[in-house]
């Protein structure tokens, strides 16, 4: 444990490199450069504003203001999508990085971290732009905003588990890439992002109590739209199922690092 | 520092026969073994003192990219341990990690940052790798528009931009121009003079006699030998010539299966092939200048009106060195019968430059093998010329020269 931690701090700038020339290649050869990285969440934002608030004018139910369900959507869309994208590319992060991997000695453990690393800087960039728009229709709430952040902590400690144990397992069983596809698809169903909770039958609402995911996004819309807080109790079994995702990934790791370069 | 201790490191790939042997083997609650291991390196040890420069030697496919990815630390070994002492600089895989969108500034300090440099080292250092690299206002352009040789001497730069206590090299190295190749020796040499531990993969013979103060012999995974240099680049040399002749040995096995691999209509052909010494002994080592006779058995399968064996020396990259046939040596052979053996002695003095060369004979009538080609069999018979204690020279011909100097004042 000791150890990897150490490693990440030796190799601190080759990670801190990485992460900058992750964004940096995104827009390096467009013109228009680092503003892309605006436009792309800006249009994402317009896009939910204008179709479901003005064409479809569809509302959350119990009331609330015209634009409460283009929040709605945006808050569990990206949120979402820092999940999925630090899961999604976890679980390849190693198959993708064969060829520095079976020629180059360093600690591999700084794969995983430059994806989180990179997952969680994009998601703030996007998070700004969103809370921009809050400020803009009036619905932004300072305590809100320092409530999200233990959860938004623990989701990526969530997902950078499941990816580096996904990650690791990949190499040396290669359908497991395949299989994360579609599990992501149906697990963005399978949560609250797009629908109400509360519009679902009885027994449904049960089942997704299971769904860490669904209860992390049902904390995030509650603390926005309705400026509760953390409901800690509800929170409990997800950080218990997070820890162990970590120490899974840890222990996985550990133990299979040396013989993914056999594989690669 | 700079002490490399390998003992009895060995590595073997997992071989899985069915696709879930991994799977049960991984979530049986009873430990099960599903596999067979292949070893690709078993046994190995030795050690390399501080200051010290060790080559290493071996044909295609003996381990010796393995035991270097061992001994750097990006391969596991199954087996045994590897100690170094110091900080560790290997050019195995030089410019991996180079993104072509980024400049060569930019790649410098990536590299560097994962060779364990911290970014005011590299800060520092970069002067000097500029200078070193000579690749001028190309270091701030990105690296897709440079030559293969501007990023080997970028890489190279960044690599050796601080002496390592133990620097491992692989062929890599022959990358680049010769003034840069000279250039890089030069550092490497500097390097060692200064007290670097050097761990050398190389075919070249000049490169290992040169820079190595011992050498070792890998084959098949294991220590062949090891020794001085020069001994053990003659026992690399023996060990390719048994290898080419098991070569010559499969490709009769199968002809004798009647699968032709060899071109030609088959109304005669080779039995036997093989280079032997005035003594009558077979030889794939030959020195420079040594009579020789090339011995062809030829079957006569149907009735032709005439047969003329031509043969062609081919230096290592294929190029024909000399080559004839009996036609215009002058001896016809005509009327010949079914049933019929045919045996050609050619005898010839060796008279070409050290190397490595091949022999292609083909079975055909008239001046050139386009007319009626009953067989035609390329790399028929390898062989190796040594110098033999002749003055040392160049290029694959041997031109004896007597050399007279009036020297006046």
């Amino acid at each position: 444990m000791k150890d990897i931690f150490l490693s990440l701090y030796r190799y601190r700038g080759f990670i801190a490199g990485s992460v900058l020339r992750d964004f940096q290649t995104r827009y390096k050869t467009s013109m228009l450069g680092a503003l892309w990285l605006v436009i792309q969440p800006l249009a994402m934002i317009l896009v939910y504003t204008l179709v479901f608030s003005q064409v479809m004018r569809a509302r959350l139910p119990g009331g609330g203001g015209v634009y409460d369900y283009s929040i709605y959507l945006c808050i569990g869309i990206i949120t979402w999508g820092l999940f999925a994208e630090i899961v999604g590319r976890g679980q390849n992060v190693f198959i993708e990085s064969a060829a520095l991997i079976k020629k180059l000695s360093f600690p591999r453990i700084c794969l995983p971290v430059i994806v989180m690393l990179t997952a969680s800087l994009n998601f703030l960039i996007i998070f700004s732009i969103f809370l921009v728009f809050l400020i803009i229709n009036g619905s932004f709430h300072f305590l809100s905003v320092i409530n999200i952040i233990p959860l938004l902590i623990i989701q990526v400690l969530f997902a950078i588990g499941l990816g580096i144990s996904l990650g690791v397992i990949n190499v040396f069983f290669r359908d497991i890439g395949q299989f994360v596809g579609i599990l992501l698809q149906f697990w963005f169903w399978f949560t609250p992002i797009v629908y109400v909770m509360s519009t679902l039958p009885e027994w449904a609402q049960e089942i997704l109590k299971y769904n860490p995911m669904a209860t992390l996004v049902d904390n995030y819309q509650r603390i926005i739209i309705h400026q509760e807080g953390i409901n800690w109790p509800e929170m409990m079994p997800v950080v218990i199922v997070t820890i162990c995702l970590c120490l899974l990934g840890i222990y996985l790791f550990k133990r299979h690092a040396a013989d993914m370069v056999d594989e690669l | 520092m700079g002490n490399i201790t390998v003992k009895e490191v060995g590595k073997a790939y997992k071989n899985y026969p069915t696709r879930f042997g991994r799977l049960i083997e991984w979530i049986s609650p009873v430990k099960t073994i599903r596999h067979h291991k292949t070893w690709v390196l078993d046994g190995i040890s030795f050690s390399v003192k501080p200051g010290e420069a060790l080559g290493i030697i071996g044909i295609n496919g003996a381990g010796k990219s393995t035991l270097l990815k061992i001994i750097t630390g990006t391969v596991r070994p199954t087996q045994g341990t590897v100690s170094l002492e110091g900080r560790v600089a290997a050019l195995l895989e030089l410019g991996m990690g180079f993104h072509p969108d980024f400049t060569g500034r930019q790649n410098a300090f990536m590299s560097g940052q994962l060779l364990g440099l911290t970014t005011n080292d590299i800060e520092r250092l970069m002067p000097e790798i500029e200078a070193f690299a000579e690749i001028g206002d190309y270091i701030d352009r990105p690296v897709r528009v440079y030559s293969s040789g501007m990023q080997m001497r970028l890489a190279f730069s960044v690599a050796t931009a601080v002496r390592p206590d133990i620097l491992i090299v692989d062929e890599a190295l022959s990358v680049g121009d010769s003034y840069f190749q000279h250039k890089s020796f030069d550092r490497i040499k500097k390097f060692r003079s200064e007290g670097t531990t050097l761990l050398l993969v190389s075919h070249d013979k000049a490169a290992i006699q040169t820079i190595c103060d011992r050498a070792i012999l890998l084959n098949a995974g294991k220590i062949h030998m090891e020794g001085a240099p020069d001994v053990i680049m003659d026992s690399y040399n023996a060990l390719l010539a048994e290898k080419s002749g098991e070569i010559t040995l499969k490709q009769e096995a199968t002809d004798e299966g009647k699968v032709k691999t060899t071109s030609g209509n088959g109304a005669a052909i080779i039995k036997d092939i093989s280079l032997i010494k005035r003594n009558g002994e077979k030889i794939e080592v030959v020195n420079i200048g040594d009579a020789v006779t090339l011995k062809v058995n030829v079957n006569i399968v149907k009735d032709i009106d005439e047969l003329v064996l031509g043969y062609v020396i081919k230096d290592r990259l294929g190029l024909a060195v000399y080559g004839t046939n009996t036609h215009h040596l002058g001896k016809k052979l005509t009327s010949l019968k079914a049933g019929d053996r045919v045996i050609f002695c050619l005898d010839f003095n060796m008279n070409i430059g050290e190397g490595h060369y091949s022999i292609s004979v083909a079975l055909h009538d008239r001046d050139t093998h386009v007319n009626n080609n009953y067989e035609w069999r390329d790399l028929a018979l390898m062989f190796n010329v040594l110098s033999g204690g002749k003055p040392i020279s160049v290029g694959t011909s041997w031109l004896p020269t007597e050399v007279e100097i009036n020297h006046e004042r």
